[in-house]
């Protein structure tokens, strides 16, 4: 019964969508206003719609009801019951639902903050939401229902969640990313709605700039998870692997991340306008390929996708669809966009072009290595991989030369600056980051590396630029009789999320080149010395989990002589699906982490086991933490938070133009 | 009007040089960086040198693992049932590593034909059976079958 009800609403929603698709426009087309007005509701609906298909879903899930094939295949009466939620996410046929839910969600959003836009802004960027699910509810349901049963046949017990999958981390990872994925749609109708229309201007790009950030923020933190998911669970102590999957999660935000910088300038200066429309378009293609490629199953092989063509395709066609159609109106209108303004050589549009192109040739890398395999198969040639030593070699050194301008784009005013006033700003942070940077590696380690000090120069020259810009900005404040909070969330967002990509940058470094990986075989009270820790092998016991029986492994960490803390990594034994999984075991630190993983059983109670001691692996991600929460805070800044005003306020400053 | 269509001209010359040569170095890098996959069949034809880095892949052979006493060094054979090839690897196979489950190593072949692999994968799905894997096999036996037909005829 819930089942055919969850089933009945997607369908509803898939009704609603086209409704929302076409209505508003058809209002527009007319001058019919009642017809424009009614895009509100019907997102509304829409999204009532597709709450109660996703509730379904999870009922289905929560009672066990082994008559839903998507249950069966994802689920296990046994499955611990946070699992039994995350697991409606688990695989291709809930994500997707998962996917159209949270598009509703940022429907409802603009259309609930969107009231103070323009009608017809509303219409349209409302109907091109409504299109992009309309067509991915199509999916769902045409190739890809959730709600499928065996009837009058149920199965009596569930395949089981893969238990990769049954962890905190995965739990969260794929509603952010999706959130981030999504959410760039919503910059996606507003380019669309402005070619339609034909005008950019700074109310424009002061309306999409919150919702960009918004999506940003989310797709980083999901990024973030998912790298963090795979240094604990996958148990080989990396963080990031060049896998094809991944890097379709970073192409759309590199692009992104060039979308935020861009709309910036659009919306001080109105420049760079057409090329913004084009980066929202592509930032949300580069979203829906992420789709593409992880849910088509064309990277798992081109003969994956053949043995199930029918999604292949149909993903294909939406692709095609959307961006084709989009870059086909981008030709047409774009050249009704017009940026007429001057800049000096020495300005902040000098140090945003500069940001974009160095970000374009990274998307360039990255697009290139992922896809080129893919191209060489459906061709017929050869059978090849692009290794981490490709990216690392050309991605490395765009983002050195990025976090180098960034630190001068701080301080750069725009418009044009005296150069010598720029070099009086920045000699002192330039003298810090050089002494830092030298100095760090000897600190650490007793010698020199070039790499670590570069990482280290960088983090300190960012740190110090964004003090020197704070410290200039809070001096004109005084002068005019302000105070510093009075700078505003925005501000402080900025240099946050600056100050994140260093830490980050600097995690990265310090872990590739410190880090200590040991395997061996131990036999009981067999010791080793790894980093500084001695660990000491205690043997094995066996422990039973609800869904799983597991070999302990006891191991002592012991630093000068006493023991600090006991390391117990798993090798657990899945019993309905019959895998077996390594649970790593870490001692978590801000300066180091201890990681230590079971390897395979040997002769005579010895394992193979696996020892890391992987210094500020932590700063990865924590410097991704920084740079989410401060594009949230860029975005709830107050400079954004006229979009919650009052229509009679906003009308004066030019959003209603 | 001519001299702003001669500016424009310019421009979008700049832009198209620009973006070739970006891309053109790029995709020199990549040709440097890439790794090759061959069958044991296509190993034992000859069609892998022992200079670069490769990728192997075929099925583990049953009866094959052979353990040190001392070490975690592994010896264990790959086929494509036409073939063998045989594999050296010293660190932690992975969890899915099984007898007659499909692997795909990444080395380096040796002067004498073993292949040294400093990383073995295996996918964490017991159905699964490496693309490459599968295909070496499809291809190997199709070329036995045409060669059992010429000495047929």
């Amino acid at each position: 019964m819930i089942p055919e009800l969850g089933h009945l609403a997607l369908i509803l929603a898939l009704c609603l969508a086209i409704a929302l698709a076409v209505v508003p426009l058809f209002g527009n087309a007319t001058s019919q206003l009642r017809l424009q007005v009614a895009a509100h509701p019907l997102a509304l609906g829409q999204g009532c719609m597709l709450l109660l298909a996703y509730a379904a879903l999870t009922v289905s899930f929560i009672m066990d009801d082994f008559s839903v094939v998507y249950v069966v295949a994802n689920s296990n009466s046994a499955l611990p019951l946070p699992y039994k939620f995350s697991a409606v996410w688990g695989s291709h046929e809930g994500s997707l639902l998962l996917w159209v839910f949270i598009l509703s969600l940022w429907t409802i959003a603009v259309s609930l903050l969107g009231k103070r836009l323009p009608l017809l802004m509303q219409a349209r960027v409302l109907a091109v939401m409504g299109m992009i699910s309309s067509g991915f509810l199509a999916f769902t349901l045409l190739t890809s229902n959730p709600f499928k049963r065996y009837l009058p046949d149920a199965a009596i017990e569930g395949a089981d969640l893969n238990p990769l999958l049954q962890d905190f981390g995965l739990m969260i990872h794929p509603p952010m990313l999706y959130m981030g994925y999504v959410g760039f749609s919503v910059a996606f109708a507003f380019a669309i709605a402005a070619l339609m229309d034909g005008k950019v201007d700074a109310a424009w790009a002061r309306w999409v700039r919150p919702w960009t950030a918004m999506a940003w923020g989310f797709l980083t933190l999901g990024i973030a998870l998912g790298s963090w998911w795979a240094y604990y669970e996958l148990g080989w102590g990396g963080w990031w692997f060049w896998d094809p999957v991944e890097n379709a999660s970073l192409m759309p935000w590199l692009s992104g991340t060039a979308l935020l910088h861009s709309l910036a300038v659009s919306e001080q200066r109105r420049l760079f306008k057409s090329w913004t429309l084009l980066l929202a378009i592509l930032t949300f293609s580069l979203s829906l390929l992420g789709t593409f490629l992880v849910r088509s199953g064309v990277l798992t092989s081109v003969h994956a996708f053949a043995t199930d063509p029918e999604r292949g395709y149909f993903m294909l066609l939406l692709l095609v669809l959307c961006v084709g159609g989009s870059l086909v109106l981008y030709a047409l209108r774009a050249s009704t966009v017009r940026s007429r303004a001057v800049f000096n050589l020495l300005s902040r549009e000098t140090c945003l072009l500069a940001n974009n192109i160095l970000l374009m040739v990274a998307l360039a890398i990255v697009f290139l290595g992922t896809l080129y395999p893919l191209f060489l198969d459906v061709l017929g040639g050869e059978r090849i991989s692009v290794g981490p030593p490709y990216f690392n070699v050309l991605f490395v050194p765009i983002m050195a030369l990025l976090l180098l301008l960034l630190g001068i784009g701080i301080n750069v005013r725009w418009r044009a600056m005296p150069s010598q006033r720029l070099m009086h700003l920045l000699r002192q942070p330039l003298l810090w980051a050089l002494g830092a940077g030298f100095a760090w590696p000897w600190v650490y380690a007793g010698a020199f590396n070039a790499s670590v000090a570069l990482a280290g120069a960088l983090l300190v020259w960012l740190l110090a630029t964004s003090v020197a810009d704070l410290r200039q900005r809070v001096q004109q404040q005084n002068n005019a009789g302000s105070v510093w909070w009075k700078l505003g969330a925005s501000y402080y967002g900025m240099l946050l999320a600056h100050i994140g990509i260093g830490f980050t940058a600097l995690g990265i470094v310090m872990v590739s080149h410190y880090s200590v990986e040991v395997s061996l075989r131990m036999a009981p009270n067999d010791k080793v010395n790894v980093g500084g820790y001695q660990f000491i092998f205690d043997g094995v016991k066996s422990i039973d989990g609800p869904n799983y029986s597991s070999i302990q492994a006891q191991v002592q960490v012991l630093k000068n002589g006493s023991v600090q803390q006991i390391l117990q990594p798993e090798k657990r034994h899945y019993n309905a699906g019959q895998q077996v999984m390594t649970e790593v075991a870490i001692d978590a630190g801000l300066w180091r982490d201890l990681y230590v993983a079971m390897g395979e059983p040997l002769a005579q109670d010895s394992w193979a086991l696996r020892i890391h001691y992987k210094p500020f692996v932590r700063w990865i991600w924590l410097g991704a933490l920084l740079m989410a929460f401060g594009a949230g805070s860029a975005a709830w800044g107050k400079r954004h938070r006229f979009i919650l005003l009052p229509v009679a306020q906003t009308r004066h400053k030019g959003i209603n133009s | 009007m001519h001299l702003k269509r001669k500016r424009k001209l310019q421009q979008l010359l700049l832009l198209t040089v620009g973006s070739g040569l970006i891309i053109g170095l790029i995709l020199y890098a990549l040709s440097e960086n890439i790794n090759l996959f061959f069958s044991p069949s296509e190993i034992a034809s000859r069609k892998a040198y022992p200079v670069q880095r490769i990728k192997v892949g075929g099925m583990v052979r049953e009866g094959s693992l052979e353990r040190a006493n001392d070490s975690l060094q592994v010896s264990f054979m790959i086929t494509d049932y036409q073939h063998d090839l045989v594999v050296y690897y010293d660190g932690i196979l992975p969890d899915l590593f099984r007898e007659g489950q499909g692997i795909v190593a990444q080395g380096q072949l040796q002067a004498d034909g073993a292949f040294v692999a400093d990383q073995v994968l295996a996918k964490h799905d017991e159905n699964y059976m490496p693309p490459e894997v599968s295909d070496a096999i499809e291809q190997a036996s199709a070329a036995a079958n045409a060669t059992t037909e010429q000495t047929d005829l």
